[in-house]
């Protein structure tokens, strides 16, 4: 059984997403229940952002490797689909994290999608979409015209 | 459970038609990766091909549950012969040049919306649940296909007339899309399946607003082409297969 008072949610919720290490899983919304049983077996439950996300077997690893080094022993990772992730399930400190790394945020839930993006170098909003897929699947390419960086964007998913 | 009210063997291969045209699909859009026009359509393509292939593996993975005889979502993919895969014509066609593969994604990923959207409401959880996210997915594919479709009928003489030839080559295999067959009908009537000739009327009327911007006319109805749903396929499955396919059937069971 794991040492302290630290529960087993706090530990995976701690864990970086393999793609976008400025979030942990809480943050990005894909991490749903974790069960921890009267044996101390730990059951995780995961939802991946894309149907083929490739990072999916990262954090299977991640998150073992996590409840492991707690000590906790015995732990399962599933992933199910429904419901399917949005990016209006990110974390309240999502969308700061993102912005300070140079990721230009998802607009708020409830928000129509922006036509224009903040510029996360110069703040300018003369931006445009230079490719709606980057590189990854939860990310667009976008190019500012008033300092001429490029910068991603995680884009809207509803 | 849905099960206990249909055979698991209607399940079973509705789950691999579904699955099959998003495997398939996936595999011709990978042939490009490094291979499109621009890096950004590179980057793209790709990104398409990735989730096709994640909902290729979720629907294997449940047609193999269903079936409950021991085949994993690898043992689906690549130990069947081209007889066993029942994905539609459409999606198997080649990459001849970039407006088929356009016209392809077009076609498909309108009438992909069009069935998740209806399937979201399945009585079967599981293919409820892949269509609910599938359709997420399928619309900006679709809207992807579309803009492409715009720029390049209404663009230059050379990309209007490479688009007009791959309308015409791909429009007879559309009718395969909406033909009933016997599974998906006693799985219509159960509430798990989609109704293909319900999908019609919105897959049309998509395509007729997308081909008036365009400035694209429609071919003349020549007939459809169809059989990939039975598992009788064009010559071009075998050789996609035989790629796809080697490295598995070479070294069984290999991993990294």
């Amino acid at each position: 059984m794991p040492a302290g008072d630290v529960t087993a949610w706090e530990i995976v919720a701690a864990v970086p997403d393999p793609e976008l290490p400025v979030l942990t899983l809480e943050d990005l919304g894909v991490l749903r229940s974790v069960d921890v049983d009267q044996s101390g077996s730990v059951l995780v439950t995961l939802t991946p952002t894309y149907s083929g996300c490739p990072a999916m077997d990262a954090m299977r690893a991640d998150v073992q490797r996590a409840l492991l080094g707690a000590g906790y022993r015995n732990v399962a990772i599933q992933f199910e689909l429904a419901p399917a992730w949005t990016t209006d399930q990110l974390g309240p400190l999502a969308r700061e994290h993102l912005a300070a790394a140079g990721i230009a945020p998802p607009g708020e839930p409830g928000t129509p999608v922006a036509l224009s993006l903040k510029c996360p170098q110069c703040g300018s909003l003369r931006t445009r979409e230079a490719s709606h897929f980057g590189a990854t699947s939860c990310k667009a390419l976008w190019q500012c015209s008033a300092c001429g960086e490029p910068f991603e964007h995680l884009k809207v998913l509803r | 459970m849905s099960t206990d009210v249909v055979a698991a063997s209607d399940l079973q291969v509705y789950a691999l038609y579904l699955g099959d045209d998003c495997l398939i699909l996936s595999h011709r859009l990978a042939e490009l990766a490094a291979h499109a026009p621009e890096f950004e359509e590179d980057v793209a393509l790709s990104n398409l091909a990735l989730d096709l292939l994640g909902q290729a593996r979720a629907l294997l993975t449940y047609a193999g549950v269903v079936e409950a005889a021991g085949r994993d979502e690898d043992a689906l993919a690549y130990g069947r012969d081209d007889r066993e895969f029942h994905n539609l014509l459409l999606v198997e066609q080649p990459n001849f040049d970039f407006a088929h593969t356009i016209v392809r994604q077009l076609f498909f990923a309108s009438y992909q919306l069009a069935l998740y959207r209806r399937l979201e409401h399945s009585q079967d959880l599981t293919l409820a649940a892949v269509a609910a996210k599938g359709a997420k997915e399928a619309s900006y594919h679709r809207d992807h296909a579309r803009l492409w479709t715009v720029r390049l009928g209404d663009g230059t003489k050379e990309s209007h007339s490479r688009m007009e030839a791959a309308v015409g080559f791909l429009w007879p295999f559309t009718g395969e899309l909406f033909q009933p067959d016997p599974i998906t009908q006693r799985l219509v009537a159960a509430g798990i399946a989609a109704d293909p000739a319900a999908l019609e009327p919105v897959w049309r009327a998509q395509i007729d607003q997308t081909f008036a911007e365009a400035g694209l006319g429609h071919p003349v109805e020549l007939g459809i082409r169809q059989g990939g749903r039975s598992g009788l396929h064009s010559e071009h499955l075998g050789h996609l297969l035989s790629e796809m396919q080697h490295l598995h059937r070479s070294h069984p069971n290999a991993s990294w």
